[in-house]
């Protein structure tokens, strides 16, 4: 019951290979192999779009620790235009380079948290983080047409060209290695694409969480792996420090961490797009943080000095294992979500 | 029992803020309180407003220069210039090499170097570990064979804090490859501008370059620069790790960065309501509170046994570890703290010592985190800490 397709298998085995060779953010490759395509359902132009073809994709994605935006500016894109009825061609081919521009500084994980707002067609707010934007041609920007911040109805979707007036970036590099922006947005004009957002953006931010876990599992794998090689390696007193009981048994617990993280990965997987879509993919972000902070953390101290340095790979993986606790919910944020929605099903 | 202080060490605590508000420029101290990283002229600055005070070197005997500070003075020292957010003293010549010189130098050593170290005329950093001598110290195998009046060096060292700034660096050497690899150790001083010397940064994940390597290709080192006996060298850097481990339950940088968390977390908005009245992340900033009260006492504990004459020997493996896990625990609330606005990456506002554009404090936040797990590495890693303590508590 746990095994993958066929198809899924010939996907993952592609992967591996492209990426394991791949340097930088592989976005047109990804494209050209029909990654994107993988990402959404046939009805929509793809030829995938389960939990287990998302989990297929970006447990590689993250293992390899590449920095492609492939849930901002594809997945979360593509399935918000897909709701609107819209065609997908451009996203899949990756041509149409669209980012999301949702959240905002105050709304902090909360998805109806909207301030930005907009009257006669021009928007005016602020969004932050918004990954991918520095390469987007077109943003895809909520706002608020009625009601108030934290209001469920109110809040509209629409396309913003990058280059129209009234809109200006603050880009950086993320911590975790992403181009992103800060967007201000002064009277810019926009096109509507959803005039009540927010039951297709919590179903595709459902589709991003379950996304950014599997990713999150594919690095733990592959930090619990790099430390499990360089305890095996690595001598000191005359021995492999793996030989030391101490060290040891914190590899057992990490590798534990990755069983943990796995199952829920799986879990998720298997839900999404169900009836207990939300609480399990809240149960999966929430254990993601927790065992990823492990992960990541134990796999530093047992590496020592070398697992801080910028130039070897485990440290990359840390930083993106830790930061994807602040990206679609962190682990209180999750928490909180799961404790309600046992609520609600009791 | 009596958990208060006493009048005269409260005075010296009046006396030591007094002393900060005037001597500490606010923009210093922020840059501090917003984990910028700080430039060589900072922290020659801040040396030498200490040491016009008398206070740069707390723990040197009064006859080198020094303020003999008790211990539980010392305690408070550290304390306020942590909560003042004034610059870290860089321990190397004045932890380290100073209590090495003062005990094991010569005369000659003593009355060139000491003075030195006080005015800044030399920065120092420490040549220890090596890429194959790590929590393994004494495997150390930088060669140093003696030429006349000269050794020759060669090998390489690594993890060297702040080296880029340095003229000057200590060394365990190998200077009897047939001994026992404890015997055959020399503890040399060594000029950096000597020929063959080459200092290479290594980038670390916060972005920061604070480490180097050391490499040392056929370099020179007049035999006057043998600090004590050769290979007798091993005492030496076992003596110096025990002044290293001063303040090292960093009571002080726990309580300012709690201070930083409970600020972050009263301007941060979540559904309009500060952050710090979300009962959850309340409960996560108490139970650190919590535990860094009772780490303050056992630090106090600790602390006043040596001030009776009783040197804090064991128990600072117990304070090394628990005052860095909160210490890390602390890196680790703000992260969570700050939430989406940790991501990106602040490196450069960092290096330009540029205000960041954030209205708390946002940028560093997650560079602290991840540099901060250094804490739990350097200084003899956590795991030794524990294998030290454990077996002194078995042996009874």
């Amino acid at each position: 019951m746990f095994d993958l397709t066929e198809e899924q298998t010939m996907l993952k085995d592609m992967l591996v290979r492209f990426l394991a060779e791949a340097e930088g953010d592989a976005w047109s490759e990804l494209a050209e192999l029909g990654v994107i395509g993988a990402l959404f359902p046939e009805a929509q132009g793809g030829f995938g779009g389960s939990g287990a073809d998302l989990a297929v994709v970006f447990e590689e994605i993250g293992r390899a620790c590449n920095p492609v935006p492939l849930i901002e500016c594809a997945l979360l894109p593509g399935l918000l235009l897909g709701a609107a009825g819209q065609d997908l061609s451009g996203v899949i081919a990756g041509t149409d380079k669209l980012a999301l521009a949702h959240a905002e500084v105050a709304a902090r994980y909360d998805l109806d948290w909207v301030e930005t707002e907009v009257s006669d067609g021009r928007i005016t707010g602020d969004k932050a983080v918004v990954t991918g934007a520095p390469t987007a041609a077109r943003f895809l920007v909520t706002a608020r047409h009625s009601g108030a911040p934290g209001d469920r109805n109110g809040i509209g979707l629409y396309l913003v060209d990058a280059d129209a007036p009234g809109l200006s970036l603050n880009a950086y590099q993320t911590i975790d290695g992403a181009q992103a922006a800060d967007l201000t947005l002064s009277d810019a004009p926009a096109t509507l694409v959803l005039e009540e957002a927010l039951p297709a953006l919590e179903r595709a931010y459902a589709a991003a969480t379950l996304a950014q876990c599997a990713d999150t599992l594919g690095a733990m794998e592959q930090a619990a792996h790099m430390t499990r090689e360089y305890l095996t390696t690595r001598q000191q007193f005359g021995r492999a420090i793996g030989t030391f009981q101490s060290l040891a048994h914190r590899l057992a617990d990490m590798m534990l961490a990755v069983e943990q993280a796995r199952s829920a990965v799986l879990l998720a997987a298997a839900s999404l797009n169900g009836p207990e879509q939300d609480i399990d993919i809240a149960a999966c972000k929430n254990l993601l943080g927790r065992m990823g902070r492990l992960v990541a953390e134990d796999a530093i101290q047992l590496h020592g000095g070398i697992g801080m340095t910028d130039e070897y790979a485990l440290g990359r993986l840390a930083k993106r294992i830790i930061m994807a606790d602040h990206r679609f919910g962190d682990t209180d944020h999750h928490l909180e979500r799961f404790i309600a929605l046992s609520k609600g099903a009791a | 029992m009596d958990l208060t202080l006493s009048p005269e060490a409260e005075a010296f605590r009046a006396e030591v803020r007094a002393f900060l508000a005037d001597a500490l420029p606010s923009e210093l101290a922020d840059r501090v309180r917003r984990h910028q990283s700080l430039g060589k002229a900072d922290h020659e600055f801040w040396h030498a407003k200490l040491n016009e005070r008398g206070w740069l070197a707390p723990n040197w005997p009064k006859a080198f220069g020094g303020a003999e500070m008790s211990a539980i003075e010392r305690h408070i020292f550290d304390e306020e210039c942590a909560l003042a957010h004034a610059p870290r003293v860089v321990p190397f010549g004045l932890s380290m090499l100073g209590p090495v010189l003062q005990k094991f130098g010569s005369k000659a050593q003593q009355d060139y170097w000491l003075p030195r170290i006080l005015s800044g005329a030399d920065w120092w950093c420490q040549g220890y570990s090596e890429p194959g001598a790590g929590s393994d110290l004494a495997a150390l195998k930088t060669r140093a064979v003696r030429d006349g009046d000269h050794y020759i060096v060669n090998g390489q060292k690594t993890w060297t804090t702040l080296g880029q700034h340095a003229n000057m660096i200590f060394c365990l050497v190998r200077t009897d490859p047939d001994a026992k690899k404890q015997e055959g150790i020399s503890f040399l001083l060594i000029d950096m501008s000597t020929p063959g010397v080459e200092v290479r940064p290594i980038k670390l994940i916060d972005g920061g370059a604070e480490v180097n390597e050391v490499w040392f290709t056929d370099v020179r080192v007049p035999v006057e620069n043998l600090v004590g006996e050769e290979n007798k060298g091993w005492t030496y850097a076992k003596y110096l790790l025990t002044h290293e481990r001063t303040n090292i339950s960093g009571v002080g940088f726990s309580r300012a960065g709690l201070a930083a968390v409970k600020r972050i977390a009263a301007n941060v908005r979540q559904r309009g309501e500060a952050l710090i009245e979300n009962p959850h992340f309340a409960a996560r900033v108490a139970q650190v509170e919590i535990d860094l009260r009772a780490m303050a006492v056992t630090n106090l504990r600790i602390v006043s046994k040596a001030a009776a004459g009783q040197a804090p020997g064991i128990e600072s493996s117990l304070l090394k570890i628990k005052g860095t896990q909160i210490r890390q625990e602390i890196t680790d609330l703000a992260r969570r703290a700050v939430g989406p606005m940790a991501m990106p990456f602040e490196s450069e506002a960092v290096e330009s010592n540029t205000p960041l554009p954030d209205p708390f404090d946002a940028g560093a936040v997650a560079g602290s985190f991840f540099n901060n797990r250094k804490l739990s590495i350097f200084g003899g890693s956590n795991e030794i800490q524990r294998e030290i303590y454990s077996k002194s508590i078995l042996r009874g």
